[in-house]
């Protein structure tokens, strides 16, 4: 045996997961809530998700000089998402200029994949609502027109359900459940966020803490100061969680990995750290929906937390801090 | 008996089909053996004094010791004329003084080896004694000499005695094959150990995913009521000192310490075995069981094989390897260590020679950590593997020291997790490494 062999360092075997097939995952998870977008706001939506996909791509393969365009696959994962923060009838040309901007600002400007401090998707929406909120804040939401299959929404258009008191009793809790309500294309439906998120956790992607961490939060915050209305309080809180972005947030993007914390006790405190800026800002601030900026404030906060929570190793004891 | 789980570990294919089956056979003793001075951790041995080019030996006669505590004698493995004293290859890495000595063919015992007499008239300092001069080490793979382990400091009670037939590593499957064969030595060996060191109880912890193993020892403990088998979760790293002993007795070694510490005492159950021969026949350890296996093998076998024949001829008794091997590795795929030749001698730890083929190995470059914290759940010392390679990465050793990177013991789950295949047990021991050089 003449020979040389390869040598490294152990261990010599490695798991068939990659980065392409956690990103992979991610994408099968948001299958569900596409398709309930689809099923709500026709194909329109699908068209808004195919340009902000490409979009995202495209750029990133620029930016990175690469042939590969899906690549690790996390440019798709990014353009997904960051079409699924968007209303019904946003215009073309924003998703390009947002799903660009989230690749660009969001993500390559901080040395890409595993870099980026922010949730390039959240990112992205920042940028577009600041730069042209007359299509994504007020009475912009398009009325779903289930199974209508059209290419252009409902020129029907309202409120969401957390603009008032009134927007809120107008739809009830279970219909808030199902999604047929106004709103972004991959928020209103809890029911098929929580399809597509079993995936993630089945495939062990996402830890329980941080959605639970979120949802809890705003659960209690929503039991506790929302009013009351919907007869009792625990049906104002349950409001709270359904309606608006929290299902989303909470499952799909403060889950999201660059950017959450390491520890485990770290990703319970973000996700209640998420949950509390939310509701701050629904309850007391002067927007009507708080889950963009609650994740993006605890983005910046995750090196201190993972900094502040580093576990117990096996059979060590506490030593003064 | 069940047992808690312990936390983090992962599960690897664990490939144990290959020679789970297959029962041991003796390899034909070899014309050269090649037995390095160093076969265990602690002092090295020098050769005796009438140790020298040309002289005879005997199988079983000591042929080097050391006076260090911590460190075991060597003896020859054949009959016949040593040929070469000098540095040879060594499957840790270095060369290392080794006796060469050609077999004469005749394979006659030494005839000082003789049975040591009835357990019940030995007192634990002969025990001690007949297992320090039969050179036995952990045959688990860590090689710590076993008469250490016999002799805690006197503030130390222990126990418990627990028996590690877990054997978590993927591929291996020669402590399978030992519990199936020789259940009664280990339990002899076991019960070597209870007397030596005045414990309590025994336990014998094995996976169930050697259900028949299990079974095979349960039935030679019927009539022992202080000695009990454990089935034991898979997974990896179960057969590693902290989780066995976590799960079989509940106790936590504490980080730092060692399981006397705690009342507790573990041996694999080569080693038991080895003890039982030690006992028995006065036997030396010069010969071990090992798993020659993976893709890369032409014919896998659980082999009994001499210390000191080379693994090329290891090889070449079980068919050689195929063109598609890529890796040799001694030991198993998680903690093995990979060989740039075979041409290096099989040891007192070598648990297994394993070939591993294209199909087998890993070759792409690693890409950034996407912080999925894959690695953290399957850490089974809870500690923060990114962290600590970043750290290390960035020469922030002292980092790297607060996140407790010493107490990492390379088990390799977290590189193994890692979906951007970053190379996190390698980066933590140079972590290791630089942390206890800034200490010396």
């Amino acid at each position: 045996m003449d020979k040389k062999m390869i040598v490294s360092s152990s261990p010599h075997i490695r798991t068939i997961e990659s980065v392409q097939s956690v990103m992979t995952d991610v994408l099968i998870a948001l299958f569900p809530v596409a398709l309930m977008a689809v099923l709500l706001f026709g194909y329109r939506a699908l068209v808004t998700m195919v340009i902000s996909v490409a979009t995202a791509m495209l750029v990133e393969a620029l930016w990175l000089r690469k042939r590969d365009i899906y690549s690790d696959g996390s440019a798709a994962v990014t353009g997904l998402f960051f079409a699924m923060v968007l209303p019904p009838a946003t215009p073309w040309w924003l998703v390009v200029v947002g799903s660009a901007s989230a690749i660009i600002i969001g993500k390559q400007v901080f040395g890409g994949i595993g870099y980026n401090i922010f949730n390039p998707a959240l990112v992205g929406r920042a940028i577009v609502v600041m730069s042209w909120g007359g299509y994504l804040v007020g009475r912009i939401w398009s009325v779903p027109q289930p199974f209508a299959f059209g290419f252009d929404v409902s020129t029907v258009t309202t409120a969401t359900a957390l603009a008032s008191q009134e927007d809120a009793l107008a739809i009830s809790l279970s219909r808030l459940f199902i999604g047929n309500v106004p709103g972004c294309l991959g928020e209103t439906s809890a029911l098929a966020l929580l399809i597509g998120a079993s995936w993630l956790f089945y495939k062990g992607h996402i830890d329980w803490r941080i959605p639970v961490g979120f949802i809890g939060t705003v659960f209690i915050m929503g039991f506790l100061f929302g009013g009351g209305f919907y007869n009792n309080h625990l049906f104002t809180g349950l409001f709270h969680v359904l309606a608006g972005g929290v299902m989303l947030g909470a499952l799909f993007m403060a889950t999201d990995m660059v950017t959450s914390p390491i520890t485990p006790r770290g990703k319970l405190i973000f996700g209640i750290g998420c949950g509390l800026i939310t509701m701050l800002i629904r309850l007391w601030g002067t927007m009507p929906e708080g889950v963009t900026y609650g994740i993006l404030i605890m983005n910046a906060v995750t090196p201190i937390i993972d900094n502040f929570t580093v576990p117990q190793q096996f059979g060590g004891v506490k030593k003064d801090a | 008996m069940s047992s808690t789980v312990f936390r983090g570990g992962v599960h690897p294919d664990y490939h144990k089909e290959i020679t789970a089956a297959m029962a041991v056979t003796k390899m034909k003793v070899p014309e050269k053996v090649v037995i390095p001075l160093q076969q265990h951790i602690g002092a090295p041995c020098e050769p005796l004094e009438s140790i020298e080019v040309g002289s005879q030996v005997k199988k079983g006669q000591k042929i080097a010791d050391s006076k260090g505590f911590v460190s075991a004698p060597i003896h020859a493995s054949v009959s016949g004329t040593i040929t070469a004293i000098g540095p040879y290859n060594h499957p840790l890495g270095r060369p290392v003084q080794a006796v060469s000595i050609e077999s004469d063919g005749e394979d006659i015992w030494d005839e000082q080896i003789k049975p040591a007499g009835d357990l019940e008239k030995l007192t634990p300092e002969q025990i001690r004694k007949i297992v320090r001069e039969a050179g036995i080490v952990g045959l688990g793979g860590a090689t710590f000499p076993a008469h250490v382990k016999l002799s805690p400091p006197p503030e130390k009670k222990i126990d418990i005695v627990i028996i590690n037939g877990a054997e978590c590593e993927p591929y291996l499957t020669a402590d399978h094959r030992v519990m199936l064969e020789n259940p009664e030595e280990i339990i002899f060996g076991l019960k070597v150990m209870i007397k030596a060191l005045g414990a309590e109880k025994g336990v014998i912890g094995i996976e169930d995913n050697k259900s028949d193993a299990i079974r095979v020892m349960e039935q030679v403990i019927s009539e022992n009521d202080n000695i009990s088998i454990a089935r034991l979760h898979t997974k990896y790293p179960q057969g590693a000192e902290k989780m066995l002993i976590q799960v079989t007795t509940g106790r936590k070694v504490p980080a730092g310490g060692l399981p006397l510490d705690i009342g507790v005492v573990n041996h694999n159950v080569g080693t038991a075995v080895a003890i039982t021969n030690a006992i028995r026949e006065g036997k030396p350890l010069i010969e071990r069981v090992l798993t020659v296996t993976g893709a890369g093998v032409n014919r896998p076998a659980n082999l009994l094989v001499r210390v000191g024949t080379l693994v090329s001829e290891v090889l070449d008794s079980c068919g050689g390897l195929n063109d598609s091997t890529l890796k040799l590795i001694i030991g198993g795929p998680m903690m093995g260590l990979a060989q740039p030749s075979a041409d290096i001698p099989v040891i007192k730890g070598t648990s297994g020679i394993l070939a591993l083929t294209d199909q087998d190995v890993y070759l792409a470059e690693s890409s950034p950590c996407i912080r999925c914290a894959k690695c953290v759940d399957a850490c089974p010392v809870l500690l923060l593997p990114t962290a600590i390679a970043q750290a290390a990465e960035h020469e922030l050793f002292k980092r790297a020291e607060k996140l407790h990177a010493v107490d990492c013991f390379e088990c390799g789950c977290c590189s193994y997790v890692c979906p951007s295949k970053i190379p996190l047990t390698q980066w933590i021991r140079i972590a290791k490494a630089e942390i206890l050089k800034a200490k010396k």
